[in-house]
């Protein structure tokens, strides 16, 4: 019960993290679903060994938390609580998939001097990994693992940021515009906004039950649970008929119709151009590898 | 269990968008057609009723674990078949995008998962044919008994049958993905006993909370199968066979036409969207960035990177990039060059420092701003 | 349209498991006229209001709102002239922002686009929350939903406001800012509620129902001072009166 109510507790902060006003804000939503998902998409087309060339991507989550004013430490905590899931599957792949793909030549990496600011032998050890004659062995499953849990906080923080910038009846208008037939914009429109109201009411009913049962930590058994759920259940097919009454009271007659104001303008464009060009660019070339090359060139 | 972006190849994460789109366009048309405006409310409050039964838990006896109220059932039940898929969607759909349970890309994959079997497959295939024996007698204290029996055997098996699937599927799409590398028996030997047990509990729920709706507002139910099921298809059970059997074989169909297309794409070009600039870009612009070395190196990388491991991924680049490039494969691909790891690593720090130093930076300049 | 009479003719109503709703109600209410309903917790107030509203259909009788006979054909142009306030606001704003609620009920009447915006800020002027309309109903508190949900009504114009107990879980300053809104109001008001007080300072006119059918209907000053009635039909003297004594 108390993880569902924080639950909703996150949707109502960002909900009003949707009614801040930045330019990112102000931006027509479609524009942000569409780049939402092209980064999503960009994101997981990479192979399931690559690393370095994700890095870049998290340019984008960044940029848009601070021209967007999200608060970044709640956006982080909130992907750290999703973590296990991905973690979970994601741990078996060391195991799994022993083959060394991966050797890194210690000796050159003292050459670039940065073991004077991490030492890099207690570091192999914490991580478990073969350590024969200064040359660090990645097998294939470590490497897939990181991967596994970069395109997951990369994938993860483009929709809270979408949601958090958007507000969600925006994305659904923004769908509408995109074709997604009517009685499904129409359904995930009525479900977010009375789900609020029936987790409330559910949490009275829970709230009634503990009250009056004096064992402080008893189980809820099922001959109860059955009837409260059916309660729940009956008052919920109550309500709908009065919403449907208070909607043919005011003239429903089956279509759903909003009045908004959307304008698809020059500042879309660009966001979206630009954000696409940069995506391409990231996906086509490894910039951290090439920055180390020219780097390591400088030595 | 809910898919994850993460663990999904962008084949089968397309896939499975392209079918589930279809799926909720056919039904959106198809509950458009049968007395929309009533079930408007009705629908969404539902969708917001699976949200809240989920906050009511109930122990499990002698396991100590916790269950509750399954979606898919007890919505096909309620509201038949097209208006509970589209109910599970938009619940998943809410899910994914805010409390990121799955993911953009995978909601596809979860909305198959959790909607189309149960909808689809198990209600009207199982739970439908085991209860209409009973449906057509009144609820009276006699056939009271009988009722309840076979309210709870359908709803039990339809709802095992409807996880089991959804749960193989889980499988299958992990698979392909080839993302994780759970070996396909283990994974299934992981999958489906859980899913037996989640099955059972569901079932149990779902059955008890409909005998429950049935003795205390029969009409509610009745008008339920009415409208879009049970006696509805005794009188032309022709046609909505026939409208299942067309859903079955066209998310077949979808399915296998869309994989097959994306899957071709994908193994003969490990890089799709790569191979689509080249593609456009012409090959003139492709010789002349064989020279530059940066071009040349991110190649090398990917070839560091995906050594031939296996035999797909050795298939794969010997028949692709060999055709692109034949002295890239020629070059030793297995060992891999450590002077490019290491620029790797060193350059992947350096690009996340920069991102930092980036956000930092606008931050600082915001606050400046708003202070001025 | 000058005549905005609302007329029941001996309305009968039976629910399908055989309770009597209404017993042989017949009333005439005149353009502009407040009028309370009031009664005790299933008195049939509710089930009056739905048959004003054309959502119940009487077993046996005749309703006429304004010009037409209440009927299947008129329902539409019925539910245009006629505004109900439901006793929930939860089940009245369902859209997905205030602005979107208000303006509903114009778009399914036909006001065109461009007066739309006009219409619904005029709508939340009237009821004091212009300020509100980007905000979604379900961050609202209580006595802002209830101004809400009779903006969405008042912006269609309708002749004649039916409400139920809308003065009912507000705090006090909300309910006397409700009470100061609707004396504001020329429609014919038809008011379902418990509050007394209220009904005292809003409705010239009182009809006091008790199961199923009316026992009285005259002026409230009058009526409220009858204990026996009042107390006959589960109701008491209104506070303010209690003093007067």
């Amino acid at each position: 019960m108390g993880n569902l109510q924080n639950n909703l507790f996150d949707i109502f902060y960002m909900d009003t993290l949707a009614c801040s006003k930045t330019w990112i804000h102000s931006l027509d939503p479609r524009a942000k679903v569409l780049t939402t998902l092209l980064f999503v998409g960009i994101v997981v087309s990479f192979g399931k060994y690559e690393i370095s060339i994700l890095i870049p991507f998290m340019l984008y989550p960044v940029i848009m938390i601070t021209w967007a004013n999200l608060p970044i430490i709640y956006l982080i905590k909130k992907m750290v609580l999703l973590m296990p899931f991905a973690f979970f599957i994601g741990i078996f792949n060391p195991f799994i998939d022993r083959d060394i793909i991966l050797k890194i030549d210690l000796t050159f990496i003292s050459l670039l001097d940065i073991a004077r600011f991490v030492d890099l032998t207690k570091f192999i050890e914490i991580m478990g990994l073969q350590n024969s004659t200064g040359v660090i062995e990645i097998s294939g499953g470590w490497l897939s693992f990181f991967s596994i849990m970069i395109r997951f906080s990369l994938t993860v923080s483009a929709a809270l940021i979408l949601i958090s910038t958007t507000g969600f009846d925006s994305v659904c208008l923004a769908l509408q515009k995109f074709r997604v037939p009517s009685p499904f914009i129409v359904q995930l429109m009525f479900l977010y906004r009375y789900m609020f109201v029936l987790i409330d009411e559910a949490s009275r009913m829970v709230r009634a039950r503990s009250l009056r049962t004096f064992d402080a930590d008893s189980k809820m058994r099922f001959s109860l649970f059955v009837p409260m759920i059916g309660q729940l259940l009956l008052r919920t097919l109550d309500r709908a008929q009065r919403i449907h009454l208070a909607m043919c009271c005011r003239g429903f007659d089956g279509h759903i119709q909003m009045v908004r104001k959307m304008s698809f303008g020059m500042k879309e464009i660009l966001f979206i151009a630009g954000w696409s060009f940069v995506f391409v660019m990231f996906r086509l070339y490894n910039i951290p590898l090439n920055l180390g090359i020219l780097l390591s060139k400088l030595y | 269990m809910h898919m994850a972006d993460a663990l999904i190849s962008p084949a089968v994460g397309c896939t499975m968008w392209v079918v589930t789109a279809s799926l909720i366009g056919y039904c959106s048309k198809k509950v458009k057609s049968e007395m929309y405006d009533e079930k408007v409310p009705l629908m969404g409050v539902l969708g917001a009723f699976i949200f809240a039964a989920q906050m009511i838990n109930f122990t499990i006896p002698i396991t100590g674990s916790s269950g509750h109220l399954g979606g898919g059932m007890i919505l096909s039940i309620l509201l038949g078949p097209h208006i509970a898929f589209l109910t599970m969607a938009s619940v998943l759909t809410v899910q994914s995008l805010f409390f990121a349970d799955g993911g953009l890309l995978a909601l596809g994959c979860n909305i198959f998962n959790l909607g189309f079997f149960p909808c689809f497959i198990a209600y009207p295939l199982i739970y439908k044919n085991i209860v209409r024996k009973v449906h057509t007698q009144p609820y009276s204290h006699q056939n009271q008994q009988k009722k309840d029996k076979y309210i709870l055997i359908g709803a039990l098996i339809a709802s095992i049958v409807g996880l089991q699937m959804g749960a193989f599927a889980v499988v299958l799409e992990t698979l392909f993905s080839g993302i994780s590398e759970l070996p396909f028996g283990t994974f299934l030997l992981m999958m489906q006993p859980i899913h037996l047990a989640i099955g059972v509990v569901e079932g149990v729920t779902t059955a008890a909370v409909v005998i429950f709706i049935w003795k205390a507002r029969p009409e509610i139910l009745d008008s339920a199968l009415s409208t879009s099921s049970l006696s509805n298809s005794k009188l032309n059970s022709n046609s909505k066979s026939l409208s299942i059997r067309n859903v079955v074989i066209g998310v077949a169909l979808a399915t296998i036409l869309t994989g097959g297309v994306l899957s071709w794409f994908a193994s003969s070009n490990p890089d799709g969207l790569e191979w689509a600039m080249f593609k456009t870009s012409g090959v003139e612009e492709l010789k002349t960035q064989e020279g530059i070395h940066t071009s040349l190196s991110a190649i090398q990388e990917k070839i560091a990177f995906l050594p031939d491991y296996g035999f797909k991924s050795n298939e794969l680049s010997e028949s692709n990039k060999s055709s692109e490039n034949p002295n890239l494969v020629d070059s030793d691909s297995n060992i891999v060059n450590a002077g490019t790891s290491v620029s790797g690593l060193v350059g992947g720090t350096l690009t996340l420092l920069f991102t930092v130093v980036i956000g930092v930076a606008l931050k600082r300049r915001k606050s400046k701003i708003t202070i001025s | 349209m000058s005549h905005h009479i609302v007329q029941a003719d001996n309305l009968h109503y039976i629910y399908p498991d055989g309770t009597i709703g209404l017993d042989e109600i017949s009333f005439k209410i005149h353009h502009g006229e407040s009028v309370a309903l009031v009664g005790s917790n299933g008195a049939g107030k509710s089930t009056l209001l739905l048959h004003l509203i054309g959502c119940l259909t009487p077993t046996k009788g005749d309703i006429r709102i304004g010009d037409y006979p209440l009927n299947k054909k008129n329902l539409k142009a019925v539910r245009r002239s006629t505004g109900m306030v439901f006793q929930d606001p939860d089940d009245q704003l369902f859209m997905p922002t205030v602005f979107d609620d208000v303006a509903f009920g114009l778009i399914n009447f036909g006001v065109p686009e461009s007066e739309i915006e006009n219409q619904v800020m005029k709508a939340l002027e009237i009821v004091g929350v212009p300020h509100l309309s980007k905000r979604s109903p379900h961050k609202l508190s209580g006595g802002e939903k209830r101004a809400v949900a009779i903006a969405t009504v008042i912006a269609t114009m309708p002749d004649i406001l039916i409400m139920d107990e809308p003065s009912s879980n507000l705090d006090p300053a909300s309910r006397r800012r409700l009470i100061n809104l609707l004396k504001t109001f020329t429609h014919t008001k038809i008011i379902a509620t418990h509050d007394l007080d209220m009904a005292l300072e809003i409705c010239e006119r009182t009809i006091v129902l008790n199961k199923g059918g009316i026992i009285a209907d005259g002026n409230t000053k009058e009526l409220f001072h009858n204990e026996k009635l009042l107390l006959e039909s589960g109701l008491e003297k209104p506070l303010t009166m209690q003093g007067l004594r």
